[in-house]
């Protein structure tokens, strides 16, 4: 596990971002070190996908700081890559040419080296036999390895993963989570991880967030938060326990 | 009348806002060729999609415009005993008007609307936020090689439209209603000044340009449909695309024609 003391690659300080009159980011504060992997929970539509976006320059906060290790957003924002919930693969591409698209559009590798890294990737997530499949004709959690595989291609130094196992079921969640750590550790990224699977988040991240009301209400390991007294923290963490209480009311 | 003036003055506010954030896509898609890698594999696939794929349906409807180009010039002008020069008719009315406008009109139709509706379901399912974080610039990939692709594909439309609209003309009025065919086409090339040839180009290159960025334009901004979402944001995309590139289509013939003449 990687703690706080390792020194940070991203800092949110005091983010905020309101569509209309809705203010779904009030002042979020967030230190995210080097490459440790930090799982953001919250309830369904608390803004997690809108601070993950912010992070990744597709939205424009409206007050507060984004800053990379080296202080240059649009620099540092070609080393990330952002896994989306839906995956957002381009569904007239076969997923060789998914993979490449990337290599293609933004580095100067020839056509055979473009190939073979496109290739590579997709044997290490086995789909290399899938290469000249649409991603229609693959099942969900195919889909979820072919968009991991286009966004580790080009080697980024931070991965922004979406609610990485929506849709998927129990084993399907617990093989995403370990893809996303043995992947950590073999292609040495960050990771910031925005979901509500709280038990897969506490077993496979390094720290935990919890945005609650605009703000990062906890931050911290998993043994914190597990051992914490905070009301809205327990009822992520025992959420059954939760769940027992109010139908025994 | 507050709220007629109210909502007279919004709407023209609005207009005013589409027309400038219009304007700056359409200036920073034609900006950004020099930054996109195979830019060439992308513009042969998008010559091909406006080009290739709408030719038969251009050479039809003109094969059908000159035919009744032929029939119907053929009967006015022999009221006047002026049959002789149904090729300079057939010939000005297509090089000048029909040519250009009819194949611009055919072209949005076919490949404008497939255009709005592949770029707003690029929206619709993240892949144009997809790019942006895999550091593409989502114009240069989508909008771009369209925009160029219309340079080419338009002007070479349009001429195909014209030279079988010609032929149209000649078997009407010749084959089928027996004026002698050496008169339909020194009329024909006696007709055609290279000024009216430009003016056919000149119109083929706008059009092309105009109606190819407004439907890109609608694609891309399909999220921002107001009151719709998901599939449904994609077909009012689609829509509004092809209305407004018509629209703009015939506008814009208006404004050139009335320069030029």
């Amino acid at each position: 596990m990687i703690g706080a003391s390792l020194p940070p690659i991203l800092e949110v300080s005091g983010l905020r971002k309101q569509f209309g009159e809705h203010v779904v980011l009030d002042s979020v504060n967030l230190v995210v070190p080097r490459g440790s992997i930090i799982s953001v929970l919250g309830r369904s539509g608390i803004g997690k996908s809108v601070f993950l976006k912010c992070l990744a320059g597709l939205l424009t906060p409206d007050a507060g700081e984004v800053r990379f290790e080296n202080g240059r957003p649009g620099r540092f924002r070609r080393r990330c890559s952002y896994l989306f919930q839906g995956n957002a693969l381009f569904d007239s591409l076969t997923a060789l040419e998914n993979v490449a698209l990337p290599l293609e559009q933004t580095t100067r590798f020839g056509r055979r080296e473009i190939a073979q890294t496109a290739r590579d990737a997709l044997k290490s997530l086995g789909l290399d036999k899938f290469a000249d499949h649409f991603p229609a004709q693959m099942s969900g959690g195919m889909q979820k390895r072919l968009a991991l595989a286009r966004a580790l291609v080009t080697r980024p130094e931070l991965v922004l993963f979406d609610e990485p196992t929506a849709g998927l079921d129990p084993p399907g969640r617990n093989a995403v989570f370990e893809m996303i750590v043995r992947d950590r550790q073999r292609f040495d990224f960050t990771a910031v991880i925005v979901t509500h699977d709280v038990p897969e988040a506490l077993a496979a991240s390094d720290r935990v967030a919890l945005l609650e009301e605009g703000r990062i209400r906890f931050e911290g390991t998993a043994a914190e938060f597990a051992a914490s007294d905070d009301c809205i923290v327990r009822s992520f963490g025992d959420n059954i326990v939760t769940l027992r209480t109010s139908l025994d009311k | 009348m507050m709220r007629l003036l109210r909502v007279v003055g919004q709407n023209s506010l609005a207009t005013v806002a589409g027309l400038g954030d219009f304007a700056t896509f359409a200036l920073r898609a034609a900006t950004a060729a020099p930054a996109t890698r195979h830019l060439g594999r992308r513009w042969i696939r998008a010559v091909h999609e406006q080009g290739v794929r709408c030719l038969p349906v251009v050479m039809i409807v003109g094969l059908f415009a000159g035919l009744v180009l032929g029939l119907q010039g053929y009967y006015v002008l022999a009221r006047f005993g002026s049959a002789g020069v149904l090729g300079t008719f057939v010939s000005l009315t297509l090089t000048r008007e029909l040519a250009p406008v009819l194949g611009a009109l055919i072209i949005v139709g076919q490949a404008g609307s497939a255009i709005a509706a592949e770029i707003g379901i690029h929206r619709n399912s993240e892949q144009i936020d997809a790019l942006t974080t895999m550091g593409i610039d989502p114009l240069g990939y989508l909008v771009t090689p369209r925009l160029l692709a219309a340079l080419i594909a338009f002007p070479i439309l349009t001429v195909a439209f014209t030279m079988v609209g010609l032929a149209g003309g000649y078997l009407s009025g010749s084959l089928l209603l027996g004026l002698d065919g050496g008169v339909y086409w020194s009329a024909v090339h006696a007709a055609v000044r290279v000024a009216d040839v430009r003016e056919c180009l000149s119109k083929a290159l706008v059009f092309g340009l105009i109606t190819i960025a407004i439907c890109c334009h609608s694609g891309f901004t399909a999220h921002q449909r107001a009151g719709v979402s998901g599939s449904r944001a994609v077909s009012v995309s689609t829509t509004r695309g092809v209305v407004l590139a018509s629209v703009a289509t015939l506008a814009a013939d208006y404004m050139i024609t009335s320069f030029l003449v």
